[in-house]
């Protein structure tokens, strides 16, 4: 099984949420986090004061699923979030060694 | 007495009652939201202190007959010899001494803004009782004691008459020239400069802006002391003198950045308001527009000076309220108008001659340097006997946490800083 992280615009992400289950993806956990990467941040002026401001919203989905799925949802948020340009975000793909389903304790590819 | 005038002032009272909790707002949104709290408590220990200080000798030292010019008499100590009906002008002394009550409250508040973060609650309560017995009560009787018809007064007010209608010198020159002194007693704030000290509110600091807005009808329209046409003008100059400041330093920052800021429409208000409360009964409308929108622009540019010059007056009172009062103090001996009748002189641009220009300039000059070596002497006072700057860990954990035991808001963040970093 894999973990695949992606983070993304805040205002694509109801895109690759749509891209996603039309792929056949059943369900992710979602958080709001910020952070950049090359986009870097931007700028606010109080008072005639700059500030650099590093850190944008992002949004942090994550999504388990079996081996041979990786590649298409990598390739679906990729698809359906980027306008392309700098500050697209990135996906990742790690490896998972075992998952458990609360509720009735099936383990592994059966709780996916 | 008169029953209108009366109401009026009383009402007046009211008005600027709720400009202390309007800056609080004001200053409060301009703050980081772990210091919040500490910056609202400075305001509020001011409505707390100084009421009883006003009992005891403060009015007494500002308005009591018997005063030298310099310093108010003896006799209303503990409000002593008044009673209900005692007059004061038109309006029972009573009702005009609830009404000056708020000017000192406020003024003293307005310099907690320079010392935002980082001065110790006990320090700045024992600020409060010195400062306005040494400095405001003082420059409250120079500026705003007309005396009677036996005499007496301040020396500003009836020696050198110059215009100064709701507190230009008294009450912004000197909050202005005391922040200026004690941002230089306490020092820079751990990190100015190098972090990010971004305003945690800014619909605070609108809301503050508003609230300031409001009192402040009652701030100029009560200085007429009565239900008049002095009264109007004074209200109605306000009004676009605020607007147009508040244009002016917009139009600043659009040449310079492009964009319009809230915190810059918020800041230019106040300094309209700052600039024309000297000058409310001395310009015509049309005079008023041109003050607020000069006092807009040159205190949008002013509020960069710290930066310059290195002095970290945090939420701008140099900028504000020193740079506002000396351009509305000084405008008078420009733009002063016998036309509309608040005042019987003219200013230079109105076929006056410069004698104005020189009594306003020595004014805002006397009240300026008397206030800012008082306060460094106090300042440095404090310090060094009970302590004014907070330890430079607990400035870092918070103010709110280490000297109030509380914090604003319950959220990831109040205990470390700013949910986001930046580098300057």
């Amino acid at each position: 099984m894999k973990l695949v992280t992606a983070v993304i615009k805040p205002h694509k992400w109801e895109e690759v949420r749509e891209a996603l289950a039309a792929a056949g993806v059943a369900g992710m956990t979602v958080t709001e986090a910020s952070g950049y990467g090359q986009q870097k941040g931007h700028t606010e002026v109080y008072r005639g004061a700059e500030y650099d401001v590093s850190l944008v919203p992002k949004i942090r989905l994550e999504v388990v699923v079996d081996d041979a799925d990786a590649e298409t949802v990598v390739s679906t948020i990729t698809g359906a979030a980027q306008p392309g340009k700098i500050g697209d975000g990135k996906v990742w793909v790690i490896p998972v060694d075992s998952v458990v389903r609360v509720r009735t304790g099936e383990t592994d590819e059966a709780a996916l | 007495m008169n029953t209108g005038d009366t109401a009026w002032v009383l009402a007046s009272a009211a008005l600027v009652l709720l400009m202390t909790p309007g800056l609080a707002f004001f200053y409060g949104g301009m703050t980081r939201s772990k210091s919040v709290l500490n910056m609202m408590m400075m305001s509020f220990a001011a409505l707390a202190i100084i009421p009883i200080l006003w009992v005891l000798f403060g009015y007494s030292f500002a308005f009591s007959p018997g005063g030298s010019g310099v310093l108010g008499g003896l006799e209303r100590l503990g409000f002593d010899n008044v009673g209900v009906a005692t007059a004061y002008g038109t309006i029972p002394e009573f009702v005009f001494a609830g009404f000056q009550l708020m000017f000192a409250i406020l003024t003293v508040a307005l310099i907690s803004g320079a010392i935002a973060d980082r001065a110790r609650f006990t320090g700045w309560i024992a600020f409060i009782v010195i400062w306005a017995t040494v400095v405001y009560f003082p420059v409250a009787h120079w500026v705003f004691d007309f005396g009677s018809d036996a005499g007496g007064g301040g020396w500003i007010a009836t020696k050198l008459e110059a215009i100064d209608f709701a507190g230009g010198t008294a009450v912004h020159i000197n909050a202005g020239a005391a922040g200026l002194a004690l941002a230089l007693v306490l020092g820079q704030r751990v990190g100015w400069k190098r972090e990010p000290m971004r305003p945690h509110n800014l619909p605070f600091v609108l809301l503050g802006a508003g609230l300031l807005w409001f009192g402040w009808i009652g701030f100029n329209g009560g200085s007429a002391l009565g239900a008049n046409g002095v009264a109007g003008l004074a209200l109605l100059n306000t009004g676009v003198a605020t607007g147009s400041a508040i244009a002016g330093w917009l139009a600043y920052e659009f040449v310079k950045e492009k964009k319009g800021t809230s915190l810059g429409a918020a800041s230019g208000a106040v300094a309209g308001l700052v600039a024309i409360t000297p000058a409310a009964a001395a310009l015509s409308p049309l005079g008023s527009v041109i003050l607020g929108l000069i006092a807009g622009a040159v205190c949008a540019w002013a509020v960069s000076l710290k930066w310059k010059l290195g002095f970290d007056d945090s939420l701008d009172v140099v900028g504000v309220h020193l740079v506002g009062g000396l351009v509305g103090t000084l405008l008078i001996g420009l733009l002063a108008s016998s036309n509309p009748g608040g005042v019987s002189v003219d200013g230079l641009f109105y076929g006056g001659n410069a004698e104005l220009l020189g009594k306003q300039t020595l004014a805002a000059a006397a009240v300026l340097g008397y206030s800012f070596a008082l306060t460094y002497l106090i300042g440095r006072l404090i310090d060094v006997t009970i302590g004014f700057r907070l330890d430079p860990e607990d400035e870092v954990t918070g103010i709110d946490q280490v000297e109030h035991l509380e914090s604003a808001y319950e959220y990831a963040g109040g205990a470390g800083g700013t949910p986001f970093k930046t580098g300057v």
